[in-house]
């Protein structure tokens, strides 16, 4: 049973944390630490310290359930393993999470990956701020191209394109940033890089009709969340 | 006993409660534990000596010995390094030049790959692992409540503890949508119709928990809430005991080592 994913409930109730059922698969695009340059790390912790910093001030408290529920849901649907040819893949999501959350991403998406590293150990410490913005611009980028070209009562169709086309667009954008921050840190990983892209490309497809399917569901049943940030 | 029924699931947001029997690890306070872990991941990242690295790693097994990690789950998560850093630390021997030590199947391999592949490896798995025992070992709650008194931005704060409150919330209904799924016989395959469905899905519990974000907005103006959790058990926060500035002390030493070797 492929999608049988997120077990977040700890087994035992005295355990008291979440555990997840599915350790030993992994969430790709994330940087374990000791691989980057320094540089690299300083480069991606400014951006994201800025991004962060800038979808708070935008945050109105009374907002925050809401993010957090959107940012669960995702973070929940980032655990559900999809099959894809031979194997089976993980969403990214970052797409969707871009055209709900607008700038909210860049904070929602750094409490993902810190639960991420400290609960599972995928992802490390000093890279957080690399990989909240290789995760992060992507979908700030895809949810405002998206919002740029949805108006209120359009169709379900062109919900559907635009959709699939920030969904995987978000994918292949995370992906060429993961390879340009692994070709920045060293000539040696360059190899490493070209093949990030390669493996992404599965995920793109799967994850452009998961989002078309999403979106389009969106636009039928609460249009309002598309409009505008919730 | 309360009078309602216990929920297993709700113990997340009861960190309050003493633990029987704690360990060492545990008995810090958790600004300590966070703390320790920033040096640590600090130290290991500037370091790039071998011996040095080898004691990281000591080191941090040792603190995952007194964290009282399950040990098979630990060795686990070791291993299970990202799929594609594998591959990465895999090609690093033959796409660094160095001194050429053998060539299977006329590819190089360089010593020099193969050290860098090692630090590489070394690093990310001390930095997991000291992660795990002094950060993941803690309840997600008092994590969100140290990282608040340690200076972390309210909002930030309020949307990590949400979040992880609804992570379950969520979970429970994603579970309950895919049996509603499954009673008419959606089986997943590889295909359009299955990565469709799937969206839908997901699609759906949005607008489900967006609908149940505002009910629960409504429930929390209607107690006055008006952005910020008042703190009922432990609003004074407890001054660093000795056992803090002890353990802090006896591992800045050893940091200090690990950069001393590594420099």
């Amino acid at each position: 049973m492929p999608v049988e994913g997120a077990r977040l409930v700890a087994r035992k109730p005295s355990e008291r944390r979440l555990a997840p059922a599915i350790e030993d698969k992994n969430i790709m695009a994330h940087i374990p630490d000791g691989v980057l340059s320094n540089p690299v790390l300083l480069a991606g912790t400014v951006v994201s310290v800025a991004g962060v910093a800038f979808g708070l001030r935008g945050l109105d408290p009374v907002r925050i359930p809401k993010v957090a529920v959107l940012s669960a849901v995702l973070f929940v649907a980032s655990l559900v393993h999809f099959p894809a040819g031979l194997s089976s893949v993980h969403l990214l999501l970052n797409g969707l999470a871009g055209i709900v959350l607008g700038w909210a991403v860049f904070p929602a998406m750094l409490v993902a990956l810190l639960l991420q590293a400290v609960l599972f150990g995928f992802g490390g410490l000093v890279v957080l701020g690399v990989n909240t913005m290789d995760m992060a611009v992507p979908a700030l980028l895809a949810g405002g191209l998206f919002r740029l070209l949805w108006r209120d009562g359009c169709s379900q169709g062109r919900a559907a394109v635009l959709g699939a086309v920030a969904g995987g667009g978000a994918v292949l954008a995370t992906a060429v940033m993961v390879a340009l921050v692994l070709a920045l840190s060293g000539r040696e990983f360059e190899t490493a890089a070209r093949l990030v892209v390669v493996t992404h490309l599965p995920v793109m497809v799967v994850e452009a009709a998961f989002t078309a399917a999403a979106v389009s569901l969106l636009a039928r049943v609460k249009p309002e969340l598309l409009a505008r940030q919730p | 006993m309360s009078v309602l029924a216990p929920c297993p699931c709700s113990g997340i947001l009861d960190a309050a409660r003493p633990r029987t029997e704690r360990s060492l690890v545990g008995r810090l306070d958790p600004r300590t534990r966070v703390v320790l872990a920033v040096l640590f991941a600090l130290t290991v990242v500037t370091v790039a000596s071998l011996s040095a690295l080898v004691l990281a790693l000591a080191a941090a097994v040792t603190l995952a010995v007194l964290a009282r990690l399950a040990p098979r789950q630990t060795l686990r998560r070791m291993l299970a390094l990202e799929g594609f850093m594998l591959v990465v630390l895999a090609l690093l021997p033959f796409t660094v030049p160095g001194r050429i030590l053998a060539e299977p199947l006329g590819f190089a391999v360089s010593a020099e790959g193969l050290r860098q592949a090692a630090v590489i490896g070394l690093r990310a798995n001390a930095v997991a692992v000291a992660l795990m025992a002094l950060v993941g070992s803690l309840e997600v709650v008092a994590l969100g409540r140290a990282l608040s008194r340690l200076g972390a931005p309210e909002r930030l704060v309020h949307l990590f503890l949400f979040t992880i409150r609804y992570l379950e919330v969520l979970e429970r209904e994603y579970r309950r949508l895919r049996l509603a799924m499954r009673a008419r016989a959606f089986r997943p395959t590889c295909g359009p119709h299955c990565w469709r469905s799937i969206g839908y899905l997901f699609g759906m519990l949005m607008v489900r928990s967006l609908e149940r974000a505002e009910r629960i907005d409504a429930a929390m103006r209607c107690r006055g809430f008006t952005g910020r959790f008042p703190l009922l058990d432990d609003d004074e926060p407890q001054r660093p005991g000795a056992l803090d500035w002890g353990f802090g002390a006896v591992s800045c030493l050893a940091l200090a080592l690990v950069a001393g070797l590594g420099a």
